[in-house]
């Protein structure tokens, strides 16, 4: 959303002062909204019975709070109320949608328990199983770098072999088609029994989830080089070598992240169905056994845990495309 | 020419050798699987001449590419030989560097790290870093060095493609119609350019074109080419001072003169500027 910033006029140090009504209401919009979630769930009287920690109904004094800092801090810093103000609805969103889920579960009953419990029974699940959580999440994210990062240490070297070497891409690429279609969760069954621990057989699969998309793409994007890039550089005197690093590799980059990418989000599937089904640690089995109990607090509790690290990831690794990538800037929509 | 005089006319880059290039009986076949077989080049003989500014001119078709780029050492003859100064041609070379039509900088590369590309891909960076400073001056691209090839004029990434190409010291100097893709006014401006750096660095020129305003205001010597089969049809001098007039008799009669070679009538080329 654009915002309309106040036209300067006058001395430059007054200008701070001067909000217009309108963003100083929509930067108020989610106060508001918490005003009326806070209301809604203290006033209203409750269909369901609420039995866990009011976690949530203690919090609210310290969201408030919390907007008011970060609203006093927008009110002298320009940049970072513009910000807020663009944030502004989304938060507000939030807040409402919180609100809606409130009053079809715990208010009014709507939905069934325990399937669906309300915001406030599933706050009180991330707080009161705060530390199997967070050793569950450690034990994910030690799955999930080390599968993915061997996918990669194998993923990438393949890729390229196959791409500047044709003798190589003769015997790899019928095996990397017939092979690489299967989904890396086909192999639990047998992975399970060929490695030494349930861990080790989860690496591995995990592993080869993200290794399939990233030799592909890493295979395709090295020889699609433009050969003129070639031909440039070995009359500027380039060995074999300078053209592999210097040339092909740089030029295939851009390719190379749409199999990064491709393969994190196979890896995310690998790893929560091998630890829904094998591993006894990580996220995924904590789901699984919290609906083993009808916990399904916990479940969604999980799920939110689960969502932040794979989006958090997956944004890392935006945050290195950019970087490696800064020479595309302007060129890339995605 | 005397070091020190050359240090203080263009930085501390000194004036190159320029190489000899003989092309002896040299023809191109290219075989096809269906259809005949297409002769690109025809027992083509030429020597040119270290230090001087040729351009190859002739109509799409008549080898003139083919030619540059078997120089160029990114292609092969079929028969016969091509040397640089005695030394025949195997592959490609930094000695002799290459100007293509397109500029094909490396896009991941900014515009100070394109330049400086031959230098790095030769692993001396190092010790020669200094000089891509005076390469990106000698072009005319100072300020611009942190830039991306994305972010530049088409005109400005052609000099750029120049300068990677001089920082080699290059003896011989191939231009494959490297002002093809640009507009009248910055081809011009290109063409005063491209003078000023060849007589500067006294290397040896060779100049793709079919432009044939344009072969007579830059060369020393134009070589006329035609198609099916590709061939050396003259070699003719262009006994010119510099700066050229593209309006003197002198240069109208060069002109006319290519004209009837390649069989149009100077009259018509008086009413439409080709």
């Amino acid at each position: 959303m654009a915002v309309t910033q106040p036209v300067s006029r006058g001395v430059p140090g007054e200008e701070r002062h001067r909000i217009p009504i309108k963003t100083l209401l929509i930067y108020l919009l989610p106060l508001l909204l918490l005003g009326i979630f806070w209301a809604e769930y203290t006033f209203l009287p409750n269909a369901q019975t609420f039995t866990k920690k009011k976690y949530l109904a203690a919090a609210f004094p310290y969201f408030v709070g919390l907007y008011l800092v970060v609203f006093g801090v927008g009110l002298f810093k320009k940049n970072f109320r513009q910000k807020l103000t663009y944030r502004s609805p989304l938060i507000s969103g939030a807040i409402g949608f919180l609100i809606l889920w409130d009053l079809v579960t715990l208010k009014m009953g709507l939905l069934p328990l325990p399937q669906f419990p309300s915001p406030g029974a599933v706050v009180a699940a991330l707080v009161s199983d705060a530390e199997v959580l967070f050793v569950s999440l450690y034990h994910s994210l030690g799955l999930l770098f080390t599968g993915y990062f061997l996918g990669l240490l194998f993923g990438l070297p393949t890729g390229i072999l196959m791409g500047w070497f044709s003798t190589i891409n003769y015997w790899l690429s019928p095996i990397l088609r017939f092979i690489g279609p299967l989904p890396a969760t086909a192999w639990i069954p047998v992975a399970m029994v060929i490695f030494p621990t349930s861990f080790v057989a989860s690496v591995f699969l995990v592993a080869l989830a993200a290794w399939f998309p990233i030799t592909i793409m890493t295979w395709s994007g090295i020889s699609n080089v433009n050969k003129s890039y070639y031909e440039v550089a070995r009359t500027l005197g380039a060995n074999v070598r300078y053209l592999i690093f210097k040339v092909a590799i740089p030029a295939s980059l851009p390719s190379v992240f749409v199999g990064l990418f491709m393969g994190l989000g196979s890896a995310f599937a690998t790893l929560v169905v091998a630890e829904l089904l094998g591993v006894k640690s990580g996220l995924g089995w904590y789901v699984a056994w919290a609906q083993g109990w009808a916990e399904y607090a916990k479940v969604w509790a999980a799920l939110v845990i689960m969502a932040v690290m794979f989006s958090g990831t997956t944004s890392l690794l935006f945050r290195v495309r950019d970087r490696v990538l800064v020479w595309q800037k302007g060129i890339i929509k995605w | 020419m005397n070091r020190v005089t050359a240090e203080k006319t263009e930085g501390i880059v000194p004036v190159q050798e320029a190489g000899r290039i003989r092309v002896q009986n040299v023809s191109r076949f290219f075989l096809q699987d269906s259809g005949p077989d297409v002769i690109a080049l025809n027992n083509v003989n030429l020597d040119i001449e270290p230090g001087k500014f040729y351009s190859l001119l002739g109509p799409s078709g008549c080898g003139k590419s083919t030619l540059m780029r078997i120089i160029a050492g990114l292609d092969e003859a079929t028969l016969g030989t091509i040397t640089l100064d005695e030394e025949p041609i195997r592959g490609p070379h930094f000695l002799r560097g290459m100007v293509f039509q397109d500029p094909t900088l490396f896009p991941w590369k900014t515009i100070e790290e394109n330049i400086a590309s031959g230098l790095e891909a030769r692993g001396i960076l190092k010790e020669k870093k200094h000089e891509v400073q005076e390469y990106i001056r000698l072009v005319g691209l100072e300020g611009f060095e942190k830039v991306y090839p994305h972010q530049i004029s088409g005109g400005m990434a052609q000099r750029a493609s120049l300068a990677r190409a001089l920082v080699n010291h290059p003896k011989v100097l191939l231009m494959d119609e490297p002002l093809g893709a640009l507009d009248a006014f910055t081809r011009m401006q290109m063409q005063e350019e491209i003078l000023r750096i060849w007589q500067s660095r006294g290397t040896t020129i060779v100049f793709v074109t079919h432009d044939i305003d344009e072969s007579v205001y830059l060369s020393d010597k134009i070589v006329i080419m035609t198609p099916r089969p590709g061939k050396i049809k003259e070699v003719i001098d262009v006994p010119l001072g510099r700066p050229r007039s593209r309006n003197h008799p002198d240069f109208w009669r060069i002109r006319s003169r290519i004209l009837r070679i390649f069989g149009f009538s100077p009259d018509f080329a008086d009413s439409y500027h080709i």
